[in-house]
């Protein structure tokens, strides 16, 4: 339970980042909050030889705003983010989904950016990143790419940063008013991984459902995208939904497993019903408002 | 493996010191620095047991390296109760409530009060009872312990709690 050797930099820019991960040759990690990493680090699970701690890059820290985009820093913390006005004004999903990662102590050290460039397939803030269309920009020696979020994550813990690249922004759109959040995580104790994890937002307006972003956490090995939903949602009469139907599409596009837990069809069975009730409850509080 | 040196303060002293780049902040402040208190259960970030506070937010120390405290203020059990013996609040909730058996996991659960209550302005109670959920107890059921939290977050007590004495 001890973590094998590695040499440790904790570069202060971006530049030197990049130039360290370059430097070794796919044998470095990077560190952020180590809220997942330090567990894998500690049952041997990843054992790199060089550990990056980017933490004390100040520049990868804190929330802008740009047009009708929210930018995260990805070092800010967790339960920075929580409590970020901006964030709480214009990402409201964002939020809910933060007060479901770990505990309370685990987000005073977890960051944004290191949940979504791990990519734990059972994890709210990648499944989140891709109900939203979030993508993130990424840098190297060799230059600068964009990533749509949905395009990240290959498998459990398989995404498509290479070795050499750094995760340096998250970019979130802004949902127009008339957006409401659609949420439900199933865990077997506050703080574990999901079980069946739900994340979404919908833009209604004149009655009209006009733009569906949704996403399953613990349903598959990645975050997945509702796409079969979200294209029966767009169009629709917010006042003529049928929440059965729509919750037989909405895990059409999802691959539960078996494990210790639950199995697959437990998994599917809890789904239906969490979005038919994230749903009810959506539209609800949309019509009250 | 590299070796960096480090200063910090611990309970308010000032160290300085030499560290394997793999020792987690929980070895490093048992085995270097002496404080004890603070208790070693999963090493993988589940117990809780190992909490400390680092610049006074709660944080598990195995899930944090000793040279990642470089110029920190970390706060462990030992450093709570005044010299003369007098208990902080929380250690004193939790004893008049019967909030432990074994001691194993108190010190981490002491750390977590103690970062969220007498805060001002005051923690949302909500936010002390949902911050338990990061901590493990095998002995006590749990309801010694919510009763000190709700004390301490200024909550009315619920119903069977023991009368002290």
């Amino acid at each position: 339970m001890k973590p094998a050797p590695f040499d440790y930099y904790a570069p202060t820019s971006v530049e030197e980042a990049c130039q360290l991960l370059a430097d070794a040759g796919g044998g470095a990690t990077v560190l952020a909050g180590g809220q997942t990493l330090m567990p894998l680090l500690a049952l041997r699970m990843s054992q790199p030889f060089v550990l990056v701690d980017i933490t004390r890059i100040r520049a990868l820290r804190g929330v802008s705003r740009s047009g009708a985009t929210t930018r995260i820093g990805p070092v800010t913390r967790q339960n920075e983010a929580l409590a970020d006005a901006t964030l709480q004004q214009h990402q409201p999903l964002l939020v809910t989904a933060l007060r479901h990662v770990g505990h309370h102590q685990t987000r005073n050290r977890g960051t944004i950016g290191g949940s979504i460039a791990l990519g734990e397939p059972a994890a709210e803030l990648p499944a989140t990143a891709v109900a939203l269309g979030a993508s993130v920009e990424v840098r190297s020696v060799r230059g600068t790419r964009t990533i749509p979020a949905q395009e990240l994550y290959f498998g459990p813990y398989a995404t498509a940063l290479e070795p050499d690249e750094l995760l340096t922004a998250v970019d979130v759109p802004e949902w127009p008013t008339g957006t409401v959040s659609l949420f439900r995580e199933i865990a077997m104790r506050p703080g574990d991984f999901a079980l069946v994890g739900l994340t979404g937002a919908l833009t209604v307006a004149d009655g009209v459902v006009t733009r569906a972003g949704v996403a399953w956490f613990g349903m598959g090995p990645t975050p997945i995208k509702a796409r079969q939903l979200e294209a029966a949602l767009v169009g629709q009469r917010i006042d003529a939904l049928d929440a059965g139907a729509l919750a037989e599409l909405a895990i059409a596009d999802t691959a539960p497993f078996d494990d210790l837990h639950a199995t697959a069809e437990y998994r599917r069975t809890v789904g239906r019903r969490a979005f038919a009730a994230a749903l009810g409850e959506a539209l609800n509080l949309r019509k009250a408002a | 493996m590299s070796e960096h040196a480090i200063q910090l303060t611990i309970n308010g002293r000032a160290h300085e010191a030499r560290v394997e780049s793999r020792l987690t902040l929980s070895d490093f402040l048992r085995g270097d620095a002496g404080c004890t208190g603070v208790h070693v259960g999963c090493e993988h970030g589940v117990c809780g047991a190992c909490t400390v506070m680092v610049d006074g937010a709660a944080v598990r120390s195995c899930l944090m390296l000793a040279v990642q405290a470089d110029g920190a203020a970390v706060t462990t059990v030992e450093g709570l109760a005044d010299d003369d013996g007098t208990l902080h609040p929380v250690q004193q909730a939790l004893r008049d409530e019967y909030g432990l058996q074994c001691g194993f996991c108190t010190p981490g659960i002491v750390m977590t009060l103690a970062s969220l209550t007498g805060a001002t302005p005051a923690t949302d109670p909500d936010k002390v009872m949902n911050a338990l959920s990061g901590h493990i107890c095998r002995c006590t059921g749990y309801q010694g312990i919510r009763r000190a939290a709700r004390r301490l977050a200024g909550l009315a007590p619920t119903q069977g709690a023991p009368t002290h004495g």
